[in-house]
């Protein structure tokens, strides 16, 4: 609680410091290099961040320093974080009265405070910058250490290797990537099948066949598709679609011929998710099919090409690298979808080629291996961490590749 | 003299023009049934969520006079508030299966229930509802108060069409001839179906209670998180947009840190949930379940769109505007802050409205930190709690409740979806009408 009021205090000093330092600025007078609140900030900046550092350092180190003694005085251990306490907010208030009195000595005509504070601004950018690398390294050394404890606990070459995964919370289970692998692939190839043609079909009909009015309705229509959460496509897959598609091929279905036991299959996600990534070939193929100069179709009608002849032999060929990035970067976000696999796609992993039987993919084994009831330091709640790492390597090795791909080919006609 | 071929005539379609025709309307006739179905499949998609969800809105209520009899609630007859607490709900039960036996015989009904099976037919939420009541205003024992109970899920089903008397011949949890009383109830008015607020505003319920199932105390998670993202993503992703459009120097740390946000933001989001359970739950020790670890992760998750988009918004401004603010003594720092930056704001407010939309369907991450499972119950009542003790949001409450084993929570579910696609809607309609509004074209 006391941590609280001496924050307060040091903001208080800090504020007194800012109307302090503006004051001696414009009482100064005579041609000042800096605007007052560069000097009243200067002041504001200078007693803040010494003792905010000196709190900080304190907060961190003090219970290391404590814990040894508090091992053999734990009776005196109260008293001990008492005057623990109260040191720390005397060190800290001097502190901050000290570096206040001694940045209000700096304030002259002649100090140039725009340029001090400015620098302070821009770390602080920079630091929100790197942010972004912070972020990742976070992901990857949070999931390589993890990954490590796994492969400690288990044989690597049952993980990379192995044709079974069967976790047994007892342990001595097999665990093994290549069937969630293969449960992963298939859902996204049939994924894939429904999205491409016909979001690649619409792009080209929207930028080529469509009037203006037409692409005015269609395309935010399309956009709508990309803006609904997956939660919804998973809820419409394992509520919907998937007793849709057993009502056609289940036992008593309409076909009768029980080719679909369960509601939840590799068909049911693998559709509904081709939905799900229809805008979003649909949007990114748009963008490079309009990004092929006018001056090819030109040349192709001049020639006496129809329209179809014309994008079939000049435009999709002049798109094809971009079409190929754009559906690679989809196949990235299908093999990262998680909640219409976990609620559509089922949970038996094994080898079957069978469309209408339910698999497994890698991102609902991380989920329900994370969201049980184990021991975290099993290795059956490990794995997920290394599965997390493997998707982590799949999806940013296809984006990287997809994003160089795409990027090469804008560049040819700018 | 050349015989006219007829073959080359301009008037005469010739076989290889027909075919070349033929393929050409195929063609696009192709495209029209391609973007046919991607459209019908939204149709499909809005018709089920419309269709399933409207009822989750619509309740079934059982309207009774009930005596709040002295003898039971009050021994002494003291009002003492501690004494009435002391009255469990079981106390109050018997009062719901008097009152259903009164109507019986007041209305003439005919019926070979117990009253036992009678009562089943009500809520069980409702004889809390009824000591919450007391408790709130114990002038009304000794009186006869007029109750409006939630009929129990399976009558409520009945009413919208989703229970009939096939589908519950081997259920145990209703017989036909408390469909027939029901039957009767409704005749007379008692039972009725009327406007849920409650599955607005109210809380989750456990599983037996599905008719009693609400999503506000999910929307109070999700807003809580909204603004951890909003109070963190804006701030820092401005900042670094700014750096990295305006002052960053073109060397290998600033390319590195450019591939880096574009990466991140084609990251799938359940490796996000990782980062969240290893670094803010297990390394940081925050509480699991927590709106703050969610916000904090959906923060981690929206920084690259909102930097993506601000950077977008930043190169839109012109360098004339750069340069006129350089050219009367402006510093960089403040040309960028004083002029570019309002300039961009627009367009900075309409990337971070939508990528708080993108945040707010997000579901994958919130299930590995510990909001799924959780039965929210409970209305935060502090800033505090209601960021750090355990909550759900809503894409993650609709989730829980697909998961139930009773059909009853797959309406809520889809209820649940049209609320949070009303939110969307809402933000996306906003953030057009932002860049409709304050577009400027250079």
């Amino acid at each position: 609680m006391l941590t609280h009021i001496l924050i307060l205090m040091v903001f208080a000093l800090a504020l007194l410091g800012f109307w302090l330092g503006k004051r001696k600025a414009i009482l100064a007078a005579t041609s000042l290099h800096s605007l007052p609140v560069h000097y009243a900030s200067y002041v504001l900046l200078m007693t803040i961040l010494p003792a905010s550092l000196t709190l900080a350092i304190w907060s961190l180190a003090a219970p290391w320093l404590l814990h040894d003694q508090s091992l053999t005085l734990s009776n005196t251990n109260n008293t001990l974080a008492q005057t623990d306490t109260a040191l720390k907010s005397i060190v800290v208030i001097i502190v901050a009265v000290l570096s206040l009195f001694f940045a209000m000595q700096k304030v002259s005509p002649e100090f140039r405070a725009r340029n001090v504070v400015e620098k302070f601004i821009l770390a602080a950018l920079m630091i929100c910058a790197a942010l972004a690398i912070l972020t990742t390294v976070g992901i990857v050394v949070s999931m390589v250490s993890e990954t490590a404890h796994f492969l400690k606990l288990h044989s690597w070459k049952d993980f990379f290797f192995g044709l079974d995964w069967s976790p047994n919370f007892h342990g001595d289970s097999a665990l093994s990537i290549l069937p969630l692998l293969w449960g992963t692939l298939y859902i996204s190839c049939v994924a894939l099948l429904v999205a491409v043609p016909i979001g690649l079909l619409s792009a080209i009909y929207l930028s080529e066949y469509a009037s203006s009015y037409i692409r005015g309705i269609a395309k935010p229509l399309l956009e709508v598709l990309a803006g609904i959460p997956t939660i919804v496509y998973g809820l419409f897959a394992l509520l919907t679609f998937g007793p849709f598609l057993r009502d056609l091929f289940g036992p008593e279905g309409f076909f009768a011929v029980g080719w679909m036991s369960d509601t939840r299959s590799v068909a049911t996600a693998g559709i509904v998710m081709g939905i799900m990534l229809i805008p979003f070939i649909s949007s990114l193929s748009d963008d490079i099919i309009n990004a092929v100069p006018q001056s090819l179709r030109d040349g192709s009608f001049g020639l006496g090409a129809t329209q179809s002849e014309t994008i079939k032999h000049v435009l999709l060929p002049a798109a094809l690298p971009g079409i190929v990035g754009a559906i690679l970067l989809a196949a990235s976000r299908a093999i990262g979808e998680t909640m219409i696999v976990v609620l559509g796609a089922g949970a038996i992993a094994r080898f079957t080629g069978n469309p209408l039987e339910a698999l497994t993919t890698v991102t609902t084994r991380i989920v329900s291996q994370l969201t049980g009831d184990g021991d975290f330091n099993s290795p059956e709640t490990l794995v997920a961490f290394a599965l997390g790492l493997t998707l982590f390597a799949l999806t940013l090795g296809l984006n990287i590749f997809a994003l160089y791909y795409v990027r090469k080919y804008r560049e040819q006609y700018e | 003299m050349i015989e006219p071929n007829p073959h080359k005539s301009l008037f005469v379609a010739s076989a290889q023009t027909k075919r070349r025709a033929t393929a050409e309307k195929r063609f696009h006739m192709l495209g029209l049934t391609a973007i046919f179905i991607a459209l019908s499949m939204l149709a499909i998609l809005m018709t089920t969520i419309v269709a399933k969800g409207s009822g989750a809105f619509q309740q079934s209520f059982i309207t009774l006079d009930v005596a709040l009899l002295e003898a039971k609630l009050d021994k002494k007859g003291t009002r003492n508030p501690d004494n009435l607490k002391k009255v469990t709900t079981f106390g109050y039960a018997p009062l719901i299966k008097a009152a259903l036996e009164q109507v019986v015989v007041a209305r003439g009904i005919e019926t070979d229930l117990t009253s036992k099976d009678m009562a089943a037919i009500v809520s069980k939420s409702a004889a809390a509802q009824m000591r919450d009541r007391v408790l709130n205003d114990p002038r009304l024992i000794g009186t006869t108060t007029e109750f409006k109970f939630l009929a129990n899920s399976w009558i409520d089903g009945y009413l919208k069409g989703r229970v009939t008397r096939e589908t519950i011949a081997k259920n145990k949890n209703i017989s036909t001839a408390q469909l027939d009383f029901a039957d009767r109830l409704i005749e007379l008015g008692i039972i009725e179906k009327s406007f849920n607020i409650q599955f607005i505003l109210g809380a989750d319920a456990s599983d037996q209670r599905p008719e009693d199932a609400g999503i506000g105390v999910a929307i109070i998670g999700s807003f809580a998180m909204m603004c951890v993202v909003l109070l963190l993503a804006l701030p820092i992703g401005v900042a670094a947009s700014i750096y990295l459009e305006e002052f960053a120097p073109e060397n290998r740390l600033t390319d590195f840190i450019e591939v880096n946000v574009a990466n991140l933001a084609a990251v799938p989001s359940i490796v996000f949930g990782i980062l969240g359970l290893a670094f803010f739950i297990n390394m940081m020790h925050l509480p699991q379940s927590a709106p703050l670890v969610g916000g904090l992760v959906l923060t981690l998750m929206t920084l690259p769109t909102i930097i993506i988009s601000t950077r977008a918004a930043l190169k839109a401004v012109p360098p004339s505007i750069r340069s006129a603010a350089l050219g009367v003594g402006a510093s960089k720092m403040q040309t960028t802050i004083h002029h570019v930056l309002p300039l961009a704001a627009p367009g900075i407010l309409t990337g971070t409205i939508l990528g708080l939309a993108q945040a707010l369907g997000e579901t994958a991450p919130l299930l590995l930190i510990g909001m799924i499972g959780y039965v929210a119950t409970n209305m935060p009542e502090t800033v505090s709690q209601g960021l750090l003790s355990p909550n759900s949001a809503m894409p993650a409450q609709i989730y829980e409740w697909a998961k139930r084993a009773d059909p009853a929570f797959y309406e809520r579910a889809w209820g649940g979806i049209i609320i949070l696609l009303i939110f969307l809607v809402t933000m996306n309609l906003i953030a057009v009408r932002l860049r409709r509004r304050f577009e400027r074209r250079w």
